[in-house]
């Protein structure tokens, strides 16, 4: 609230320096506005810029830190009574102190005796040492501003050249834009690789790796004898792999032949009410998709199979039998079900890439006496080729990272098995499952998420490194 | 007159060696006198290959071509002329249905060739197309072998029954597009990695490897050096002996090279078309006039 407030101040005091700074610059030029090196507006944003921008950021580090240096201070010097507490319960205590003295409810233990006198005095404390902060911030960021006014209105002279340092000040932000997005990615893959590196401490990597069994419950019965637990990623990697494939068939024939009529045979006025209906297919939530899988595609398929099997069970009696038996939940209603959801994304970027093949190759080829399936088949498609190709890889990697519609409509059981009537489970949905409610984070069964995580990070990261070196690729042959 | 222009005293058919002269050349010249030497082949003989009469194209309500009549001789070549947005592309496509692929275009009135007018709806513009080849402004061959490229429209049209007539088609083609001697060793690798020039003659050679009786070329020159200019009109008018050529130029110094006959159009008219030697030396309409000496276009 406080910090909300003095960015409001702020941003009015940096208002009047934009006001003030140009002012300045116009007066400067004694009438004669071809005089001033850069435009009045300029002046103003330079002197904006350095009132504000410095005292802004101090807020900001200020909202973001200050909590952290306040516990510090409080838990710099711990009373005997609170150190007889075990360490989870002091924590509660240093937290308490703080929630009473910002008014916000604390825990519900009670504190008696000493630990209350403690409390008490931690409160008064945690007052002070709130004030100070708060006072000290709000102190240190008037006198950033005050100063970076004083120091950019002086400057302001006809010869200044507030348009250069704006420019500065520009590339500034930019820059930070990116270092920031490019930190959060590498903090994150970070951390990802330092939880997978303590995984692997107790889980040698071959044999999780290479392991074909999966069933990480069993470690969290640390009194059993046979505790290890079983975790081998192959049966996980076998069912994100089956699902991915029955996706793609999906996918990749519909997406590129709807792209095909879109950009070749499609009158313009078909192309401009398909187009944007298969965008808002793209649109539709995964989550929607998964209630679709598990709700209206799992039990129509399921329904199907079993009256097929009550047909041939007469006949095959094997056959029938299993057919008879099939679940909702099995690999080929999950995988055509992110088929569906990949045929506008693979749509609109072969459409992309085949409108990019020039319009001289297609004159070319209907001057040659071909027809249009001819031009598409002998040489739109082969010329297409490379970047359809990285299309494809892109979905295939979606497709591996898809979560949603699996979690719903595929299953839990780790199987290796290459039938899609079965029931599998995909690295995806283990992760949700190890992650979701309560867990401890350092048992080898949560952390496992981490090194399913890494390794289907590295899978995705190499396709899409090879779908954008062939995109590459076949840039610069029309360039 | 301060500078004569000669263009087709310059050693195209000895060589390429020469430089051809650019047509910012001509632009400043005041005035064009050719010669001629194949000045019997002007006149047409017979029956012409293609009877344009009233040809009117639209692009939606826009038109661009208006009552189009001209008389194109076969074996010999004759030059559009005009400055751009004249017309002379539109009336070329109009040829072989090439406008067909642009939703918008219309054509009206007749275009015959040998007296089947093109237009017809029994006329299948895909059977049109292999008898009329088009070579367009920019090279364009297809992102496969030099062999591949020459091979696409036999192959498509089934006029080969073997692999050795195939290749039988397709050296033939190269050898009369002049390319021959330079791919022969290569004839299996990327013809897009081709000169410009060696392109444009690999096209012509994918045009006439489906034996067609008409050749439209669209600028074929536009986009090439003087040096491949030079090899592309010799190449033309070697072909003239074989085929109906119908080129589109901006260069007039081309025109007066490489054609027989030749049509100026302006503003979608066809104002007069003739004999070469007539048009560049004694133009009938005023209009023409200003054009060839360049005080407009």
């Amino acid at each position: 609230m406080l910090t909300w407030l003095s960015l409001i101040v702020l941003a009015l005091f940096s208002g009047a320096a934009f006001v003030a700074g140009r002012r300045r610059a116009v007066a400067a030029t004694g009438g004669r506005a071809r005089v001033l090196h850069s435009l009045p507006n300029y002046y103003g944003t330079y002197a904006a810029l350095w009132a504000g921008a410095p005292a802004a950021l101090l807020l900001l580090a200020g909202a973001m830190f200050g909590g952290r240096v306040e516990d510090a201070v409080l838990q710099s010097t711990r009373p005997a009574a609170v150190q007889a507490l075990e360490p989870d319960r002091q924590a509660v205590f240093y937290s308490d102190a703080q929630a009473i003295a910002a008014k916000q409810s604390p825990s519900e233990v009670a504190y008696e005796g000493d630990l209350k006198v403690a409390l008490d005095a931690k409160v008064a404390e945690a007052k002070r040492v709130g004030t100070l902060i708060n006072v000290g911030m709000l102190a240190a960021a008037a006198v950033l501003a005050l100063a970076g006014f004083l120091l950019a209105f002086p400057r302001i002279s006809t010869e200044f050249r507030a348009r250069n340092r704006v420019e500065g000040w520009i590339g500034v932000l930019l820059i930070g834009c990116s270092v920031a997005a490019v930190l959060t990615t590498l903090g994150i893959v970070l951390s990802l690789v330092w939880e997978s590196w303590r995984f692997f401490q107790s889980v040698n990597p071959l044999s999780f790796l290479f392991g074909t069994e999966w069933s990480p419950q069993i470690a969290m019965r640390a009194d059993q004898v046979a505790s290890a637990g079983a975790f081998g990623a192959v049966p996980l990697f076998a069912g994100t792999f089956l699902i991915m494939f029955i996706a793609m068939l999906v996918a990749a024939p519909v997406g590129l032949y709807s792209a095909i009529y879109l950009s070749e045979y499609a009158s313009r006025g078909v192309r401009g009410v398909v187009k944007p209906l298969l965008e808002i297919l793209a649109g539709v939530p995964t989550v929607v998709y998964g209630f679709f899988a598990a709700l209206t595609v799992g039990p129509i398929f399921r329904a199907g199979f079993n009256a097929l099997g009550a047909m041939l069970v007469g006949t095959m009696p094997g056959v029938g039998q299993y057919l008879m038996e099939v679940q909702n939940q099995m690999a080929l209603v999950a995988g055509v079900v992110m088929g569906i959801m990949l045929i506008p994304f693979v749509s609109s970027l072969s459409d992309d890439i085949i409108n990019a093949v020039p319009q001289t190759l297609r004159d070319g080829s209907y001057a040659m006496g071909a027809t249009k399936s001819e031009t598409v088949k002998k040489v739109i498609l082969p010329a297409a080729l490379p970047g359809i190709m990285a299309a494809m890889l892109l979905a295939v990697s979606r497709a591996v990272g898809e979560t949603m519609i699996v979690t719903m409509a595929a299953g839990l059981q780790a199987k290796m098995t290459v039938n899609p009537l079965d029931t599998v489970t995909t690295v995806t949905v283990q992760i949700v499952t190890l992650l979701t409610g309560d867990q401890e984070f350092d048992s080898p069964k949560t952390l496992s998420a981490f090194g399913l995580g890494l390794t289907l990070f590295v899978v995705t990261l190499c396709l899409n490194i090879v779908a954008l070196r062939i995109v590459q690729k076949y840039r610069e042959q029309y360039d | 007159m301060t500078q004569i222009l000669n263009p087709l005293a310059s050693p195209l058919v000895k060589g390429h060696a020469m430089p051809v002269q650019s047509p910012d050349d001509t632009a400043h010249t005041p005035m064009i006198h050719t010669t001629v030497p194949h000045a019997h082949a002007a006149a047409p003989v017979g029956e012409p290959k293609i009877k344009a009469r009233d040809v009117k194209v639209f692009y939606g309500d826009k038109q661009a071509l208006f009552d189009v009549n001209i008389d194109i001789p076969a074996k010999s070549v004759t030059a559009f002329i005009g400055p751009s947005g004249c017309g002379k592309s539109t009336f070329l496509r109009s040829i072989n249905r090439m406008n067909d692929t642009i939703p918008s275009a219309r054509v009206e009135g007749s275009i015959e060739i040998d007296g089947a007018d093109v237009n017809l709806k029994s006329v299948d513009p895909v059977v049109l197309r292999s008898r009329v080849g088009m070579v367009f402004q920019k090279p364009n061959p297809f992102p496969k072998t030099i062999f591949e490229n020459v091979a696409y429209g036999p192959r498509i049209h089934g006029l080969a029954t073997g692999k050795v007539e195939l290749e039988a088609i397709v050296e033939s083609s190269l050898k009369k597009a002049g390319l021959w001697n330079e791919v022969a060793d290569r004839l299996h690798q990327p013809g897009t990695g081709l000169s410009g020039g060696q392109q444009q003659r690999l096209v012509i050679a994918r045009a006439i490897a489906v034996s067609p009786e008409v050749i439209l070329m669209d600028e074929p020159c536009s986009a090439l050096d003087p040096i491949a200019t030079a090899r592309i009109e010799e190449l033309i008018d070697e072909l003239r002996s074989q085929f109906c050529i119908v080129i589109v130029t901006h260069s007039m110094a081309q025109a007066a090279r490489v054609s027989q006959r030749t049509a100026f159009f302006h503003l979608g008219k066809l104002v007069e078309s003739g004999p070469t030697e007539e048009m560049f030396t004694n133009p009938r309409d005023s209009r023409t006039q200003d054009y060839i000496t360049g005080r407009f276009g």
